[in-house]
């Protein structure tokens, strides 16, 4: 890879990310505004030795990259509002079979078919709460062309590390931009892998966690001849209806996230202790704000920003100290109100929150912003 | 159980959760006959199901067993497969859960002509659910949710799979066990898309609402309903009507996908 600065469009950030992590296995549907992802990884894959494979949808496209996981593949899909939507119930899987996976979802404006090519926030919740039942998640989401790059690389680690699906949460605004930058060289962020087993057959029990991560994954193919499966199951990988199996089963899927949020969760924060109000943004959004809180400083406002990285699971404690400061906060995300009922949440009414929502194809624009500074500073 | 084929189940979790009577035994027998006749290293062989009675075949054989969502199996399977084209991969789905929900991977598998062997237990009901219609029930049978008798027309599934590309595919009955395990060594021998479909019976759902008596009655219906090529050549139209062919019924040279890939691979290594 080159070490030249070149100009680089967020979803090719985001193709040559993965190929960084070790990536060698994708199975997508073309959608806008994801398709560059597609495109880049066809031509890309097969020359480092990887597979690239078009399906026939985007439910197909997920089932495919949890096969090819558990033959020992780093994997991933892309995809955009709709095709999100379709992956569901197999996400779903991938969460109660602890399958590795990465899911960039370069989001566009909904509901339905909405506007395909307009840029939008508007599956923060859908990517915590898309899938039946209870579990959680890890959501990542970019706001610049080299920021793709290291959180696709981050998404891989966290989904090998934890076995979990992750949900690259791109916008259009992040997906089609370009900008100068220069690619890290191998070796300069960190690449992990899923842990393998070491023992023999009779001592494997792809569900039982030796540590309070995740369970070791062996690769179909390698002698361990275990059973997966969408059921509720036991240690062992078979389905189980006894409600205290099932129990510790979604327990540990819960603590193997929330035992290590100090280690899953960033975020970005600029100017916060002298503020009287914080600006809380995240993907495209927060290209806007970080122009509007120049401005409004440049006015003698004291405002600050806290950008989170990690959208899942939501940055509470951080975000709680500020509200226990007293600092106004104010959300700016393109949609009606999606992270902002999590920052209302985590206020619990020790500080004001206002909001700047705009959901109508375009991106906000700073001056949009800086009024609303002005309006509740 | 016969001694030599113990070795292909996971004893501890049998007896299976089949009802009595049920035909999806006879279809695992024979699969695991036909393995044992192949001798297929158990360790590098996977067995990808969907959601069903079939599906849940996967469970009771001792190999790497991969139990999927409804009607994803081959899906799944194309995964697998291409991600680690070394592997045997057998595909086991019921006629709900390959025709209807998954009726758009099972055209595009073969389409792509992918090394998977698909054995569909086509038992004409949906069983688990308790015996509602399926793509593949015969027009007028009785399903629960075709109380006065099923006003669609079913798949004919094998002329779905050479349509849409499939390079191996045949027919057979659980009354057939020979030709059964047979279809299944040829299927698998194909270097590309096979499908095996095996008429089985259902006492419990289908049997018991379309009047078909005993599991024994059933089977020979299966014995007097499904008859060879040449057999229904000979048959007058009328005597067609309810017959149905068994043996292979298509056979085509296509190139494989993933072997064209790892040529694509090669070639791209070479420069």
């Amino acid at each position: 890879m080159s070490t030249e600065p070149r100009l680089v469009q967020g979803n090719e950030a985001c193709a040559e990310g993965a190929i960084y992590a070790g990536m060698r296995f994708y199975a997508g549907y073309p959608i806008t505004p994801s398709t560059e992802i597609a495109e880049i990884l066809a031509k890309r894959l097969p020359q480092v030795g990887g597979k690239f494979i078009q399906m026939e949808d985007e439910i197909a496209s997920m089932a495919a990259i949890i096969g090819a996981s558990l033959t020992g593949a780093k994997v991933m899909t892309a995809t955009s509002g709709p095709g999100f939507s379709l992956m569901q119930e197999n996400i779903g899987y991938a969460c109660m079979a602890e399958i590795p996976c990465v899911i960039a979802n370069v989001q566009r404006l909904g509901p339905s078919t909405g506007v395909a090519t307009a840029p939008a926030q508007g599956d923060v919740q859908q990517a915590r709460w898309g899938t039946h039942g209870d579990h959680p998640i890890i959501a990542l989401a970019p706001s610049s062309v080299k920021e793709a790059f290291e959180l696709t690389v981050r998404a891989f680690n966290l989904a090998e590390q934890y076995r979990v699906p992750v949900i690259l949460l791109l916008d259009e605004v992040v997906g089609h931009m370009r900008e100068k930058v220069t690619l890290p060289q191998p070796g300069e962020i960190p690449v992990l892998d899923r842990n393998k087993p070491t023992c023999d057959r009779e001592n494997y029990y792809p569900y039982r966690a030796d540590s309070d991560k995740a369970p070791a994954m062996a690769s179909f193919g390698e002698g361990y001849r275990y059973h997966v499966t969408g059921l509720f199951h036991d240690e062992s990988g078979f389905a189980t209806e006894k409600p205290e199996i099932i129990h510790g089963q979604l327990k540990r899927l819960h603590e193997k996230i929330n035992q290590h949020l100090a280690e899953i969760i960033t975020y970005v924060t600029e100017d916060i202790d002298d503020a009287s109000l914080i600006v809380i943004s995240y993907g495209g959004t927060a290209r806007a704000v970080s122009r509007a809180v120049k401005l409004a400083r440049q006015e003698g406002l004291k405002v600050g920003i806290f950008r989170p990285q990690t959208i899942w699971p939501f940055p509470e404690e951080a975000l709680g100290e500020l509200a226990a400061r007293g600092k106004k906060l104010l959300v700016a995300e393109m949609n009606f109100g999606q992270l902002l009922l999590e920052v209302q949440r985590v206020a619990a009414g020790r500080c004001q929150v206002h909001s700047c929502l705009q959901s109508n194809g375009e991106l906000t624009q700073p001056e949009i912003i800086l009024n609303k500074i002005r309006e509740v500073y | 159980m016969l001694p030599e084929i113990e070795q292909y189940f996971r004893l501890e979790k049998l007896p299976h959760m089949w009802c009595p009577g049920c035909g999806n035994g006879i279809i695992l027998h024979c699969l695991v006959k036909a393995i044992d006749k192949l001798c297929l290293d158990q360790n590098r062989t996977t067995m990808v199901s969907g959601i069903g009675c079939a599906a849940r075949a996967s469970g009771y054989l001792d190999f790497d067993t991969l139990h999927t969502t409804h009607g994803r199996a081959l899906a799944f399977a194309t995964g697998v497969k291409f991600a680690k084209p070394e592997l045997n991969v057998f595909v086991l789905t019921g006629d709900g859960d390959c025709t209807a929900i998954g009726g758009n991977h099972f055209i595009h598998a073969a389409r792509r002509n992918i090394n998977l062997t698909t054995i569909v237990f086509n038992n004409s009901i949906y069983g688990m659910t308790g015996g509602q219609y399926s793509p593949m029930t015969p027009s007028t049978s009785r399903a629960t949710t075709s109380p006065y008798g099923n006003l669609e027309r079913p798949f004919n599934l094998a002329q779905l799979a050479i349509a849409a590309g499939a390079t191996f595919v045949a027919r057979t009955t659980t009354y057939h066990t020979k030709q059964l395990t047979d279809l299944i060594i040829e299927g698998y021998k194909n270097n590309g898309f096979s499908l095996i479909e095996v008429v089985t019976h259902c006492p419990t759902s289908f049997g018991r609402q379309n009047k078909m008596g005993s599991p024994a009655d059933m089977l020979k219906w299966q014995r007097d309903h499904g008859v060879s090529a040449i057999r229904y050549e000979k048959l007058s139209p009328e005597e067609r009507a309810d017959k149905f062919i068994t043996g292979i019924l298509h056979k085509a040279e296509a190139p494989e996908y993933t072997a064209e890939y790892q040529k694509l691979l090669e070639k791209l290594r070479g420069r």
